[in-house]
């Protein structure tokens, strides 16, 4: 309990700090300081009136256009290096939009189970909205002056909406009067996110998140990692059961969907899973017991 | 399958490749198209255009 309260604080600090230019949020404008040539390591819209940072997604989309390789080394990198550091450990403890459905999820209000063959299914959708929307629209629509749409940020990005959206329109006269369709479309968006993260565990970063797929792929590789401690672990299955990500942590605990929220960590009796090293200890020993 | 030593091999491989790739980057002023995309209002992000 102590422990999950912990990642909430640490949640909350870091929505806080990555959006703490709280006099952006009356004034109706955004932050314009030297400190947004860096990215976010995190799903942070860079409209946002608190952003201190720029957010990569929205980053590598429009340097798509105007970059000579037709992507930006400088975000693909960073985001490359906090992959292989972090995995989605970025994604459990530090994203706002990932706290934000956190405390959505805990709102008491009918719990959907998504039968597991679709689940699997639909969680391809983070990786297909990452290939087409991130990287392969904006590459192939961008003009002859290296502009380009952002493509995920316009037509999907829940997080811009709220973030920027929302605050932006409510305090800032000039652009209330220029809210369309588009607006309509993604305060939609938004509503059903908001809707399905009181049912589902945090049904954006399951299905939808570029910058969780992004992550996912090197979940298997970072640095920071789960063991499973064999001849502690009993095989009781607990870990498993409360997983909100639904990964079977005993025979994947580096999983590509672990948000790394540390559940199963804190509800194992026998402390079998371990985040720091142990020497000599191979990960595949784990799984050949269950495969057997 | 992956062993303790192939594990390391890759993690280390990754973390050399990204810093590579951010170093040219940098050298190309990519930091740029980032900072004049984020000091003003994205219209798309934020539903407007």
């Amino acid at each position: 309990m102590v422990k999950k309260f912990k990642r909430s604080i640490v949640q909350c600090l870091s929505s806080i700090l990555m959006n703490a230019n709280i006099a952006g949020f009356w004034r109706g404008k955004i932050y314009t300081g030297k400190s947004k040539n860096l990215c976010l390591p995190i799903l942070n819209c860079y409209s946002c009136p608190g952003a201190l940072g720029a957010c990569p997604i929205g980053s590598l989309q429009v340097s798509a256009g105007c970059s000579t390789y037709g992507i930006s080394f400088y975000v693909l990198g960073f985001l490359v290096l906090m992959g292989v550091l972090f995995g989605r450990l970025l994604c459990g403890f530090l994203c706002p939009f990932g706290f934000i459905q956190d405390l959505l999820y805990k709102i008491p209000f009918p719990k959907l189970r998504i039968p597991q063959k679709l689940d699997r299914g639909m969680r391809f959708g983070k990786y297909l909205v990452l290939a087409f929307l991130v990287l392969l629209l904006p590459l192939l629509f961008a003009d002859s002056y290296g502009s380009t749409i952002p493509y995920f940020c316009k037509y999907l990005c829940p997080a811009g909406s709220l973030e920027g959206g929302i605050p932006l329109v409510s305090m800032n006269k000039p652009l209330q009067a220029t809210v369309g369709w588009l607006f309509s479309w993604k305060m939609f968006v938004l509503a059903v996110v908001i809707l399905t993260s009181m049912m589902i565990y945090r049904p954006f970063c399951k299905y939808l998140c570029p910058l969780g797929a992004f992550y996912a792929l090197f979940n298997r590789f970072s640095f920071y990692r789960y063991y499973i401690i064999q001849n502690k672990c009993t095989g009781c299955g607990l870990c498993s059961k409360v997983c909100p990500m639904n990964v079977e942590t005993m025979k994947t605990p580096n999983h590509a969907e672990c948000i790394r929220c540390g559940m199963c960590k804190n509800k194992c009796t026998q402390n079998a899973i371990q985040v720091k090293k142990i020497r000599n200890f191979k990960e595949e020993h784990y799984e050949k017991i269950y495969k057997k | 399958m992956i062993t303790k030593m192939k594990l390391q091999f890759m993690q280390c491989s990754i973390l050399f490749l990204a810093v590579i790739i951010m170093v040219i980057g940098i050298i190309n002023q990519e930091y740029e198209s980032v900072f004049n995309k984020a000091i003003n209002i994205c219209l798309e992000c934020i539903g407007i255009g």
